[in-house]
């Protein structure tokens, strides 16, 4: 059996998560990649360990990873292989849903586990609940969480590049610009600290006193929705059921209190530090340690005993 | 132009589910129902475009139980126009769900439908994108900011590392994020109103929709659960332990 991976990239490099998505694949048989766009993505895809084959779209319509377009493309593509995968980031819950429908499958998303070929284990009411699937369907599409599943080693591989013809699709969507938030911090679904901040830090301003702390730690910075909603921190920064799904060595939450939608997206951490004045805040049930105080006093401190 | 706004009943997100007894799915009997808090956005914005005079009319959709009826009052005390009832067991696959709403836009040809990006009880954030494909229309997915310009609508998405914007050919399909805005809540008056509005029941089988699910639920269990741990009085002691008890740094 053959596994066909989405491997969605940024900025000219592969998106850490996608490399998650090639070890769920490797259990499912032989790995090719799909590259869309980004000359330099193909040829870093062609090294990563596990991977057989890189097929390279390289139409410029295929540049953003426009869903209309790649969709289509994956679809053309589908005969060959019994599985269709990618990781469960914004391109891959873009795209995937939409070639599903195309060749009338139910996806998968955010696969925590492969138990069988068919039999799939996915977290539903912000993982609350773990559900085992068994998918009817002739192929199966499905999205996973790098959470779950270790990054594939980027060197290694030796795999030979296809270009892959452009496909038809309805002309219906344009790409305008993209608006990255800058940060020289590593990945936030692949750190191994994260630092997080919530409603509890006030102002946008007061926020980046978790700043050299993070830095300390060589850790990436993620956020409460409340945080993101008051304009403390951009969107991406978001960690939860609708943010991002992390798996840290190490989280460390400030002024957060630990809502069942913000534990969705953190509470599989190795180990778990909440600050947080109020004592009967939500999060210390999943913390592995608390301090019950105020943040503004405690991270300097804080920042001071690791340096 | 029209606009469809599906809209799903869920258990509350207030409510924390919990995993019935013979492992079989979430308990759902009794419990507290709301409408799926992204498509309260959904409505939302639907409603913002028509006071706006961009849209002249907007339609609710639900696919479920007969209760899911509630939730097609609610989104009309909201502001939205009339609502279509698609009967149907309680939390249809989004294969099935996009078929039956590609069969309601076949009717109804709106010039958008604004879905929410996920429902919280199947978590599955595929619906909108599944309806744009058997469409053929563009897909404005994680919509944080939406502008109708003649012909063409403008979505600025939430990405993994920020935003993107696209422009997208009218009719298109949207699906709305956390930000897109905060949804108004119902006055008595308007409840009141809504309560004589138009809704229609229809029958999935009337539509030509095949409902049967591609995944059969094998088991649903609790996740493994994390105890609490320790409360530690001092940052020093708090290193300590990070250093010498976890060994995380
Ligand atoms: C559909 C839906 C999806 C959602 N998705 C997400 C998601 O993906 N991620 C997410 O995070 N949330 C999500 N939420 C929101 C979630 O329900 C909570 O509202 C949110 O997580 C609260 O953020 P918070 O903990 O920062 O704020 P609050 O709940 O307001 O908590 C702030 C905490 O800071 C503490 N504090 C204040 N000042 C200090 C101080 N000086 N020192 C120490 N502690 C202090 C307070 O005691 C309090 O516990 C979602 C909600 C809905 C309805
Ligand atoms: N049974 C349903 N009835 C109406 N709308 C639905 C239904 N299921 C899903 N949707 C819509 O599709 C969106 C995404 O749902 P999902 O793909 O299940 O996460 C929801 O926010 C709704 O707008």
């Amino acid at each position: 059996m053959t596994a066909l991976v989405l491997l969605d990239h940024e900025e000219g490099r592969i998106r850490q998560a996608a490399l998650s998505a090639v070890t769920a694949a490797t259990k499912l048989g032989d790995v090719h990649v799909l590259v869309a766009g980004a000359d330099a993505v193909a040829q870093e895809a062609a090294k990563i360990a596990g991977v057989s084959k890189v097929l390279h779209a390289v139409d410029a319509r295929y540049a953003h990873e426009l869903a209309e377009p790649l969709a289509a493309l994956i679809v053309s593509l589908a005969g060959g292989y019994d599985h269709i995968v990618a990781a469960a980031g914004a391109v891959g819950k873009n795209v995937l849903p939409r070639a599903a429908a195309l060749l009338d499958v139910q996806p998968i998303p955010d696969v925590i586990s492969i138990v069988e070929a068919d039999t799939f284990v996915r977290p539903i009411y912000a993982g609350n609940a773990l559900a085992t699937v068994k998918s009817s369907d002739s192929k199966k599409v499905l999205t996973v969480r790098s959470s779950a599943f270790d990054a594939a080693a980027a060197e290694g591989g030796s795999a030979s590049v296809e270009v892959v013809a452009p496909v038809e699709s309805p002309e219906v969507s344009k790409f305008e610009s993209v608006h990255l938030s800058e940060s020289e911090r590593p990945e936030l679904e692949s750190a191994r600290v994260v630092v997080s901040g919530g409603r509890g830090l006030q102002s946008e301003e007061k926020f980046h006193i978790l700043d050299p702390l993070a830095d300390t730690l060589g850790a990436a910075i993620g956020a409460s929705r409340a945080a993101v909603d008051s304009g403390f921190v951009p969107n991406d920064y978001q960690v939860g059921q609708t943010g991002k799904i992390v798996a840290p060595d190490l989280y460390l939450a400030f002024g957060i209190s630990g809502a069942i939608q913000h534990l969705a997206g953190m509470k599989d951490s190795r180990v778990i530090v909440a600050v947080n004045k109020d004592p009967e805040a939500p999060i210390f049930q999943v913390a592995d340690y608390g301090i019950v105080g105020d943040l503004f006093e405690i991270v300097p401190q804080l920042t001071e005993e690791l340096k | 132009m029209k606009i469809v706004v599906p809209v799903k009943r869920v258990v509350d997100y207030n409510i924390k589910p919990r995993v019935k007894a013979d492992g079989s799915g979430v308990e759902t009997a009794g419990v507290k129902m709301s409408m799926n808090p992204f498509d309260e956005i959904a409505v939302e914005e639907a409603i913002r475009l028509k006071e706006k005079g961009v849209a002249t009319e907007v339609v609710v959709v639900s696919i479920g139980v007969q209760q899911a009826q509630d939730t097609l009052r609610t989104a009309m005390a909201m502001g939205a126009d009339r609502a279509i009832l698609v009967l149907s067991e309680e939390s249809p696959e989004p294969l099935a769900v996009a078929k039956v709403l590609k069969a309601i836009v076949a009717k109804e040809e709106p010039g958008l439908v604004i879905l929410g990006k996920q429902a919280i009880d199947d978590d599955m954030n595929a619906t909108g994108q599944m309806l744009a494909g058997l469409l053929g229309w563009g897909q404005g997915t994680f919509a944080g900011k939406v502008e109708v310009a003649d012909g063409s609508v403008r979505v600025s998405r939430e990405i993994d590392g920020g935003t993107e914007d696209v422009s997208l050919t009218l009719p298109a399909i949207i699906t709305a994020d956390l930000r897109l805005n905060e949804p108004r809540y119902a006055s008595l008056p308007n409840i009141m109103k809504a309560r004589k509005k138009p809704l229609e029941t229809l029958n999935a089988a009337d539509l030509g929709v095949d409902m049967t699910p591609r995944l059969t639920i094998v088991s649903v269990a609790e996740p493994p659960q994390r105890q609490a741990g320790v409360k530690v009085g001092s940052v020093g002691e708090l290193v300590e332990k990070l250093r010498n008890e976890a060994k995380v740094i």
